[in-house]
């Protein structure tokens, strides 16, 4: 992680925008890397899509600087700005040709003709849509328009490719597909993507590195494995993947106690005798047969192939635990409703929250 | 099942009753001009006469020509300016409630209401009227013709293709062109078919705004001028032509919006 810093290729100081009385972003500063694959994180309304269309130039910030490389873009019309956005809903030309929806952007550099006949053909070879070149965009399929789409963006060679929602439409095995086939294609064509998502999984799965955004703020920002092991907050810990969440309060003897039980975390830096919120993955617990951990009863099972989910009532919350188990091997016989089990908790991925 | 086969029947015999009332009369008005003799009672053989009787008639002719001059004038303007009021509405961030009562309300003023007032207006201001008022006063109505037709269709406009044209790199003017203009183009052309057809056939706001003498009397003023001596076989003829005039366009116009709306 600490390698030497590349120059950002795109920074954004201290943005502030508002819609009325409502503040969509609320002062961000992020710097973006060179052929980096950046994610931004977060529910509906947290302010990832402003932000997009701010470095896009579709908005303008009431306060704060974009910046791409030395150039100051803040205020720079969006046809001024080398870098190009894919839009969620597509947005393809609907009376032109694949051919000629690619070769737009294109000839609005300029270029001769028979330059852009040459990069047309060869962007649609690399998207694998040479085909469908004499097609309108109502006769493809969602998969279809969205490879054109992101062609479309790709042909003008932008220094920043954002992308918002691009793989919001479609089916959840396209999406599987299309997660790999993006990050390939980035690293095929070096550019720097800035992808806005609010599938955490996606941001895992194809992201360098993620900004987790609430309420127009970054609550945290750092490489898929930081953002999924050492969440800062409750709120990202809870965003991120499956957590398990037990009120409590961290105890004069730095134990963690709900429930009558006393757990062992790290407690540094967190205040004693004050309450406390630990957050525990469902892999991070293990079922301990010598049963010397936290007895519970199994609630409920759901079958997932490789692993199973249980469902577990303890004393430490109301809500029943959920712990990840292999689907055959030892756990087998506890993984029925009814079973008496004993949890053993992993205290090195155990995290306290205080507000 | 017997009930069941009445009900039907008898909505049906009422169906044929309604457009038979309705149409009945159209189709007598075309027959009786292809009619030799040119008599209501007595048919005596088809004939093209009272058409060629009517290609004579220099009244009618100039009639006929004022109407056009009025009415692809009228609708040029107003599709120019129909389609720029639709695409503001459509493309501000508050809507407007005022504007859209203002916009849409020459639709449901009733004629002669709008036709007194421009009446006052035009004398009021000392305007000499003529074929010229006539533009004037249809483009008021037109004008919302086509707005609310071009607005229909801005309705499902997905607005990213121009954001989009916008980040390939064309500028607003070359988006419009490229883009929202060619996209909107068949609403455009329905919404100036709608008001051609609308400005062929209107008759009294033509009629208070025409002024005095008959330099700019219209086919419809001209039509109700001859009626006064009688249903001539030569107005059937008229009204057969004009009436084949204005269904054909409406036809193309709604062909128009039904194939933008299949897309």
């Amino acid at each position: 992680m600490n390698e030497r810093m590349p120059k950002p290729v795109l920074s954004v100081d201290t943005v502030v925008k508002h819609f009325g009385k409502t503040v969509a972003v609320n002062g961000i500063s992020l710097d973006i890397r060179e052929n980096e694959f950046f994610a931004l994180l977060g529910p509906s309304g947290c302010g990832k899509t402003t932000l997009l269309r701010m470095i896009a130039g579709f908005e303008v910030p009431d306060n704060g600087v974009i910046r791409l490389g030395e150039r100051d873009i803040t205020r720079d019309a969006p046809e001024k700005r080398p870098l190009n956005l894919m839009f969620q809903s597509y947005a393809l030309f609907p009376h032109m040709t694949v051919w000629r929806n690619l070769a737009y952007g294109l000839e609005m550099e300029g270029l001769p003709r028979g330059e852009i006949a040459t990069r047309v053909d060869g962007m649609l070879k690399t998207t694998d849509l040479t085909a469908l070149a004499g097609r309108k965009p109502s006769e493809l399929s969602g998969g279809q328009k969205q490879r054109v789409a992101l062609a479309r963006a790709l042909i003008k060679r932008p220094k920043v490719l954002l992308l918002d929602e691009p793989l919001g439409a479609l089916d959840k095995k396209l999406r599987e597909k299309m997660q790999l086939e993006l990050k390939r294609l980035q690293n095929e064509v070096g550019i720097t993507f800035i992808i806005v998502t609010h599938d955490q999984e996606e941001a895992l799965v194809m992201a360098d590195r993620i900004a987790v955004l609430r309420d127009g703020n970054i609550l945290q920002c750092g490489t898929p494995q930081e953002i999924y092991e050492r969440p800062a907050n409750r709120f990202v810990a809870g965003f991120i993947g499956m957590m398990n969440f037990i009120d409590g309060e961290i105890g004069a003897d730095a134990l963690f106690r709900a429930g009558g039980q006393a757990l062992a975390c790290d407690v540094d830096g967190l205040k004693r005798n004050a309450p406390a919120v630990l957050a525990v993955r469902p892999e991070n617990i293990r079922l301990d047969p010598a049963g010397t951990g936290v007895s519970g009863t199994v609630v409920d099972v759901a079958y997932h192939g490789l692993d199973r989910q249980l469902y577990v009532k303890t004393a430490l919350s109301p809500a029943p635990l959920q712990v990840r188990v292999a689907a055959t091997g030892p756990d087998e016989a506890a993984a029925r409703t009814g079973a008496g089990v004993s949890l053993g908790f992993d205290a090195a991925a155990c995290r306290l929250f205080q507000e | 099942m017997a009930d069941a086969l009445r009900i039907k029947l008898t909505g049906r015999m009422i169906l044929v009753l309604v457009f038979g009332f309705l149409y009945l009369p159209i189709a007598v008005l075309v027959l009786l001009s292809f009619n030799e003799s040119g008599l209501p009672t007595s048919w005596s053989g088809f004939s093209l006469r009272w058409y060629v009787a009517l290609a004579g008639n220099s009244d009618i002719l100039h009639a006929a020509w004022n109407t056009l001059v009025v009415a692809v004038v009228a609708t040029l303007i107003a599709t120019v300016l129909g389609t720029m009021l639709a695409i503001g509405m459509e493309t501000r961030k508050r809507r407007s409630t005022p504007l859209e009562a203002l916009a849409f309300s020459p639709m449901v003023i009733p004629d002669i209401v709008l036709a007194v007032a421009l009446l006052t207006l035009f004398s009021r201001l000392n305007v000499t009227m003529g074929l010229h008022t006539i533009i004037i006063s249809h483009v008021i109505f037109d004008l919302a013709f086509v707005c609310s037709v071009v607005r229909a269709r801005l309705k499902n406009f997905d607005f990213s293709i121009v954001e989009a044209s916008r980040d390939l790199g064309a500028s607003s003017f070359t988006t419009f062109w490229r883009v929202t203009f060619p996209v909107l183009l068949p609403a455009i052309i329905a919404g100036a078919l709608l008001a051609f057809t609308l400005s062929v056939d209107e008759f009294i706001i033509a009629f208070f705004t025409a002024g005095a003498g008959r330099a700019s009397i219209t086919l419809p003023m001209q039509i109700y001028s001859m009626i006064r001596f009688g249903v001539t076989p030569e107005i059937n003829a008229l009204a057969t032509l004009v009436m084949g005039v204005s269904a054909t366009v409406l036809l193309i116009s709604q062909w128009l919006n039904k194939e933008q709306m299949t897309r």
